[in-house]
């Protein structure tokens, strides 16, 4: 067939030969081998489970009741086909009317109808990957940089830089006080870049954040806006998780501090919000990117841009009836909240039955977890190498935190809200069984050396029975596949690159 | 009272977006707000601006519906309850796609070529909307700086979806009415050297087949020739096939996809095929684009390019169900350019009654209309002028050659398949009207 031999022709621009993608990290190897032996309850239950996908899967039930009551909704039932050809036909940049109404309501509702969202700021995108990106085309020129707080979300890379030329300066955030974002971490960052000679046109921060799981307080979310404010740079906040907060703190958006704010200690035209429904709602396939500026000529501009990804018209229709339905939506926040409460309660319980320090997080769709003491070193290769233990041994694919850039070797995202509650107990199960193993293996090695007494209580838990992996924790693997697919970036694929399909010379 | 000082926003935005490079203060828009401020309708507004500048095809949506009425089930997640095709359907964000929905695009492809070329479903990637995959595929094949070579006229969009954001410059292949519009490859040279002399590189060429604002397919020896010269040069060629499937009589299409399999995809490497549904299918609003690629570097490098713009997977699960039923798109293939056709020759027939010739047009939503003899000056100005009148006295919302990049005055766009019959022959009855008006003028200013 065609293309076998790209050799004699390899005229391709130079965005699309460097690496900016981002798949060429070695991060890979847990997707290919949840791709080669995924869990299934009881088809393959000694399977990989998928702990690496931040996906929400809590509340489609809620969703399915909604629109099998409303056919309307979709232009393909009976009850709904005689809005098809209207729109099928409506490609206006400005979007469904109805649509961006019932967005900006859903917007107001989730931060508890303290601010109000104004429709005609709303510009539509390819889900957040295409609003980061285009926010980033709008306020910055090939070279600038944005500062980022580690850790942070993986694809920011691709998102933000790829194809715009921008930089990221990372803003260094440590466990000592939990990842908080501090007044001195930025300002350093911001004077080393400029000392630099960089042109640095703002502060991107994801607000629930990932991987972190936690929600901005008040104070300090206050002091990124002035902080902004007084050197005069943009203000982006990725408030893509908000609606996953299931725990006090309350969400804070920026909209509120800068509701609060009057226009003479507060330049507006600098905060830029991302939003986005495929994390609050569980619909990453719909492709619903939302940028709202409080910029005039950024919402002008980008209006114009978003003809780049727009979202389809028959995908907004839906969205307009299901958002604008005030009882389903009041319904629909509560519930999703109590169960990502109970899930994540579950989970970090169950963690902490084997030591696994809870770290306080009040939102996502995620948990943060610290398996420093199980490292050999403080290392990032180190990290690295108990990443493929818990990949090929634990069988279960989570991301390790140099993925998400975060200084501190040891740390782990671990997805929860993609799976039922019974894979949960498995998955947890696997974890406590390996963390008491490596103890179990650590304490006899200690013992060796020390030749104290033990007091080791033979505990018999539950979890322990009908566990058929074998460990053997002191493994590594120090082959390295590198595989193409970004399973920790979103949208992705799950086609391995050794597939002749994708094979890129 | 206070004093309202206002505030600048003091802070830079980023170049692109100060630039016009959007070119939305082009006059191909002011037409549109001419349009926009008095629109027309049948019962309520009859002497509202009638909109001819908008390439949609509306004259076959009934098909679609009766399709969706007899196969609801198929197209809508199902009715149970439990039924989790819901879920797994708003979860989906793989960037291939649905592999059901790339079959089924490839296959409706391959139906409209008559199935003269094959199109493999992995080679397809999705994007919302050609003006995705246009801008995709220039951020892959070009650098900021470099230039791609696009045959004029062409459709003022390109400026837009080919520079903005890319920073790629158009070089423009000049074409005229001397050959009705061809592409020489004399002309293909000279943009080359156009470049050359700006120092500017060349990465490829450009061309909309069947073309827009033209209305017409470019000829097998053409595009051969076309071919030959990309290969020469060693750059890409992108044939935006868009109104493929709009070309009133199937077998004067030809598509590059033809010549490259019957000489067996030697060099196929460098050419890339775009398609959307937004033309052939009239479905604008749902975003389906794509691009092919013989190129495997390019599939992979526009595949994961895609992650900022794919097609909703709510929509790709109705598409990939009603395009996958060849029955249906076979009839709807055949009913909806015989349609066209039929819209086709009663603009063209209404518009020579009153001694307005167009460009032989075979295929697309308009027909390109020749108004040089009524311009008085033949100039842009000229043009302008007589396209203003158009507007406000004649109220029709026409394109202007000018905005398209022609080289001569005088031409305009003239959409037809947006619109009503009834509505269409208000339209010519105004150009009657208007032209009558005229020419009674001049044969009056020419009598003394």
């Amino acid at each position: 067939m065609v293309g076998l031999s790209s050799k004699s022709y390899e005229l391709l621009s130079k965005i699309a030969t460097n690496d900016k993608h981002g798949e060429n990290s070695p991060y890979f190897d847990g997707w290919k081998a949840y791709d080669r032996d995924p869990f299934h309850p009881t088809k393959n239950p000694q399977g990989v489970i998928q702990m690496g996908l931040a996906e929400n899967q809590l509340c489609f039930d809620l969703i399915e009741e909604w629109l099998k009551k409303n056919p309307k909704a979709s232009i393909c039932t009976p009850e709904g086909l005689h809005q098809f050809r209207d729109i099928a036909n409506f490609q206006d940049y400005h979007g469904l009317p109805q649509f961006t109404s019932a967005v900006a309501k859903f917007m107001s509702k989730v931060r508890g109808g303290r601010v109000k969202f104004d429709p005609n700021r709303i510009l539509m995108s390819g889900g957040a990957t295409g609003a980061n990106e285009l926010i980033m085309f709008c306020l910055a020129d090939p070279g600038d940089a944005f500062l980022v707080p580690t850790p942070y979300y993986a694809a920011y890379p691709r998102d933000l830089c790829w194809r715009t030329g921008l930089r990221l300066i990372p803003v260094h955030c440590d466990s000592s006080n939990n990842f908080k974002i501090t007044r001195e971490a930025l300002e350093s960052s911001y004077k080393k870049a400029k000392d630099d000679n960089i042109n640095v046109k703002g502060l991107i921060i994801t607000n629930p954040s990932n991987p972190l799981g936690t929600s901005l307080d008040r104070d300090t979310l206050k002091s990124l806006v002035n902080f902004t404010n007084d050197n005069n740079i943009h203000l982006v906040c990725d408030e893509i998780y908000s609606a996953t907060v299931f725990d006090s703190p309350r969400f804070v958006s920026v909209a509120e501090i800068i509701e609060e704010m009057d226009d003479s200690s507060c330049k507006k035209e600098l905060i830029h919000i991302v939003y986005s429904l495929s994390k609050d709602m569980g619909f990453p396939g719909f492709r619903v990117g939302i940028v709202y500026s409080y910029n005039d000529i950024v919402v002008n501009c980008g209006r114009k841009m978003s003809s780049f990804g727009l979202v389809s018209s028959q995908t907004q229709h839906m969205l307009a009836a299901m958002l604008s339905d005030d009882e389903f939506v009041d319904n629909f926040l509560k519930e999703s909240s109590r169960r990502l409460a109970k899930r994540h309660e579950y989970f970090s319980k169950g963690l902490e039955e084997v030591n696994i320090k809870r770290f306080p997080s009040n939102a996502g769709l995620f948990y943060w977890m610290n398996l420093s003491s199980l490292l050999k070193e403080q290392s990032f290769e180190a990290e690295m190498a108990l990443w493929r233990v818990i990949i090929n041994e634990v069988k279960l694919n989570v991301s390790p935190g140099s993925s998400f850039n975060c200084l501190e070797p040891g740390w782990f995202r671990v997805c929860f809200a993609n799976m039922d509650d019974e894979t949960v107990e498995v998955a947890l199960n696997r974890i406590r069984a390996f963390v008491i193993g490596k103890e179990k293996t650590t304490k006899k090695n200690n013992n060796n050396r020390a030749k104290k007494n033990n007091n080791v209580v033979e505990v018999k838990k539950r979890w322990q029975q009908n566990l058929r992996l074998s460990f053997s924790s002191s493994r590594l693997l120090d082959h390295h596949e590198t595989v193409m697919s970004p399973h920790i970036l979103s949208p992705h694929s799950p086609i391995p690159a050794s597939s002749p399909l994708v094979q890129a010379t | 009272m206070g004093i309202e000082i206002e505030k600048p926003c003091v802070v830079e935005l980023s170049n692109i977006a100060v630039s016009n490079t959007h070119g939305e203060d082009s006059p191909y828009f002011a037409g549109w707000k001419a349009y926009d401020d008095n629109p027309y309708d049948e019962l309520t507004n009859p002497s509202g601006v009638i909109q001819m500048g908008l390439a949609e095809n509306q004259v076959s949506f009934d098909l679609l519906e009766k399709y969706l009425e007899e196969h609801s089930e198929a197209t809508t997640w199902g009715k149970g309850v439990r039924n989790s095709s819901f879920r797994d359907n708003a979860l989906f964000q793989d960037y291939h796609g649905l592999h059901s929905f790339r079959a089924a695009m490839a296959s409706f492809m391959e139906q409209i070529r008559g199935e003269r070329a094959k199109f493999e479903p992995d080679r397809l990637v999705i994007t919302a909307g050609a003006t995705a995959a246009n801008e995709l595929l220039t951020f892959i094949l070009a650098n900021p700086g470099d230039a791609l070579l696009v045959p004029t006229p062409y459709y003022p969009g390109f400026d837009r979806d080919l520079r903005w954001r890319t920073g790629v410059k158009i070089v423009p292949i000049h074409c005229d009415s001397s050959n009705n519009f061809q592409i020489t490859p004399e002309a293909l040279e000279g943009a080359y050297k156009e470049a050359e002399s700006m120092n500017t590189k060349v990465r490829g060429v450009l061309i909309t087949n069947p073309s827009n604002p033209l209305g017409a397919t470019i000829e097998r020896s053409v595009l051969e020739q076309i071919l030959e010269f990309v290969t020469r040069k060693n750059i890409h060629l992108v044939s935006d096939e868009i109104y493929s499937g709009s070309v009133f009589s199937p077998s004067e299409f030809v598509s590059v996809a033809e010549i490259l399999e019957a000489r067996n995809y030697k060099d196929a490497e460098r050419v890339h095929i775009v398609y959307s549904l937004s033309k052939d299918l009239g479905l604008p609003g749902f975003r389906v684009g794509t691009i092919y690629s013989y190129n495997d570097k390019v599939v992979t490098t526009a595949r994961r390019m895609s992650s900022f713009t794919l097609i909703s997977s709510q929509t790709q699960h109705l598409l990939a169900s009603m395009l996958s039923d060849k029955d249906f798109t076979e009839l709807y293939i055949r009913t909806n350019r015989e349609r066209l056709r039929k819209r086709y020759e009663m603009i063209i027939e209404g518009l020579r009654s009153n001694g307005i010739e167009c460009l032989k047009g075979n295929g697309g939503l308009f027909c390109w209309m020749n108004m040089s003899p009524l311009l008085e000056k033949a100039t842009k100005e000229g043009e302008l002028k007589l396209w203003n009148a158009i507007i406000h006295q004649v109220k029709l919302n026409i394109s202007p050659g000018s905005s398209c990049h022609c080289s001569e005055p005088g031409w305009f766009r003239v959409c037809f398949a947006n619109m009503s019959e009834n509505t269409l022959q208000v339209a010519l009855e105004r150009i009657r009207n208007f032209v009558d008006k005229i020419r009674t003028h001049t044969l009056t200013a020419g009598s003394n």
